[in-house]
């Protein structure tokens, strides 16, 4: 009886592995197989409006990037108060549980926040509003990764540190930092990758524009955004160029990932 | 001979706890002298010694009572190190009062800069003042003929023995007064024990020191006066051979006979 168990036990695992690996593969699939068929250098060469894909790709990074510049400071100043200023007291312990609810806090509901304070009020969207809304989006998960990545300096680093004559702000800025320097970088290599595929947060805020911009307080281009809009279109061509950007943006999480887990693992060893 | 370190019915109890965890301790730390504590687990000597240098004091709500008098630099008269508290006195203090770990605590910087770090922020700033101290520190600890082509490397990638080197190095580089080492050797082999107590005979020409070991021998060997601490007490103190030969105490005597511990 146990055997039977054990052995249906293997074959539903397996076939459950080999389920989610099959739609994954059928995805990714179908993605090359639309995606590549209109990939050209005019998608790179050209603006949105002249069916190409340049201002979309460069709005999107923009956005996220600047987002990830705020939210770095912010982000590792918290996870660093957490770690090392905190202690065990209860506002530690309720910004840690607030940021755990934030990581998971569906993304449509940050985009509808910003879409209330920020496109409301000043009447149109903006770069400005993406940006907030990503940024929002982004720096729990920084808070996070840079206090698990503290928790693992060892102690007596520390210990070692006070007993050479340095103050805490030295400890923690000139040697605990360092040592946890790998795992925080990848933790927000990673965190950029989560937020640069955004769709749901820009939808409201920056919308998206066929034009090139790089002024953050008008309506900004955004490629997630556009690979919606265009997928919508009764246009053949449009339709087409959305499989392309949704294969492009696929394949640069995908990219930023791997160098993620790559830092990861060689750090690790 | 004045007394370099003075501790005087020192009673501590941790943040927490129901009861003090050392009880009237009185341990005089002679100068150019080394003083051993030994004593089973958990009776109390890290305590005491991380009590010396107030490292204790990296986290807050624990309770000294009693006197750690600390010898001033003029030679005049002491300080009790109790007393202090601005950031500025307990940094100053920790710069006279140098420890070692029981675990090699390399920074995460090169060799080089393991041992510049601390001058650094005591003041130095000048280049070639820090390579002089730097080169000099490394030759005390004896690691300087192993280093001296890659001072430039990460710290990390020198064995345990020698990383337990570098910190004794960069502690020395600070010019300390008294060196504290928390069982310095019981992470190492014993090809790097028996160097670091060579070295430890060598550095009590210039340093006070005061040093925690699981090892019996160890002490025997290398130190002038012994501790013997049991529960949170200090049973008995003496010079290491009386301790070892013809202690006074019966409990002493078991322990040191290997009855327990």
């Amino acid at each position: 009886m146990r055997l039977i168990m054990n052995r249906l036990f293997i074959i539903f695992s397996t076939l459950a592995a080999v389920v989610g690996l099959f739609f994954l593969g059928w995805i990714l699939y179908t993605l090359c197989a639309k995606g590549l068929a209109g990939l050209s250098l005019q998608v790179f060469t050209h603006d949105l409006i002249d069916g190409g894909l340049r201002n979309v790709i460069v709005g999107q990074l923009i956005m996220s990037g600047v987002a990830t510049i705020i939210g770095i400071p912010v982000g590792m100043m918290a996870g660093i108060y957490l770690q090392e200023y905190g202690g065990n007291s209860k506002l530690t312990e309720f910004i840690r549980d607030l940021s755990d609810v934030m990581m998971s806090a569906p993304s449509i509901v940050v985009g509808t926040f910003v879409y209330a304070i920020i496109v409301i009020p000043t009447g149109h969207t903006s770069g400005w509003a993406g940006v907030l809304a990503l940024f929002i989006l982004m720096v729990p998960i920084i808070v996070r990764t840079t206090d698990d990545m503290l928790k693992l300096v060892p102690i007596e680093l520390r210990e070692a540190g006070m007993a050479i004559g340095a103050s805490k702000y030295h400890v923690t800025m000139n040697i605990v930092i360092r040592y946890a320097r790998e795992g925080i970088m990848t933790g927000i290599l990673l965190a950029f990758a989560r937020v640069v595929g955004e769709t749901a947060p820009l939808l409201y805020t920056s919308g998206s524009s066929e034009f090139w911009s790089t002024d953050l307080t008008s309506t900004f281009p955004s490629l997630t955004v556009s690979i919606y809009n265009l997928a919508t279109m009764p246009d053949e061509e449009m339709v087409q160029l959305g499989w392309t950007g949704a294969f492009l943006l696929t394949a640069m999480v995908l990219i930023i990932n791997l160098i993620g887990r790559y830092a990861n693992n060689k750090q690790r060893r | 001979m004045k007394n370099m370190m003075d501790v005087q019915d020192l009673t501590f109890t941790y943040s927490g706890a129901p009861a003090p965890s050392l009880q009237n301790i009185s341990l005089p730390v002679e100068k150019n002298k080394v003083t051993a504590l030994i004593g089973p687990s958990g009776c109390g000597k890290s305590t005491l010694l991380r009590a010396m240098n107030r490292i204790h004091d990296l986290y807050p709500g624990h309770q000294y009572d009693g006197v750690i008098n600390l010898l001033d630099s003029d030679k005049k008269g002491y300080t009790d190190i109790l007393t202090l508290k601005s950031e500025a006195e307990m940094i100053r203090l920790r710069q006279r009062v140098g420890m070692i770990f029981q675990k090699p605590t390399p920074f995460p910087m090169t060799i080089f800069e393991n041992i510049a770090y601390g001058l650094r922020l005591s003041g130095v700033k000048k280049r070639a003042a820090l390579q002089d101290v730097v080169e000099q520190s490394l030759h005390d600890a004896a690691l300087w003929n192993e280093v001296k082509d890659r001072l430039n490397d990460d710290a990390r990638g020198l064995s345990g023995g020698q990383q337990q080197r570098l910190c004794i190095a960069r502690a020395i580089a600070l010019k300390p007064e008294v060196i504290l080492f928390d069982e310095p050797t019981s992470a190492l082999d014993p090809i790097s024990t028996l160097a670091i107590e060579e070295m430890i005979s060598e550095l009590r020409e210039k340093y006070s020191i005061c040093i925690v070991t699981h090892n019996m021998q160890q002490a025997a060997r290398i130190s002038d006066y012994t501790g013997f601490m049991y529960l949170g007490e200090m049973i008995e103190y003496g010079q290491t051979d009386n301790i070892f030969m013809k202690p006074s105490k019966k409990q002493t005597e078991d322990y040191i006979s290997g009855r327990f511990g």
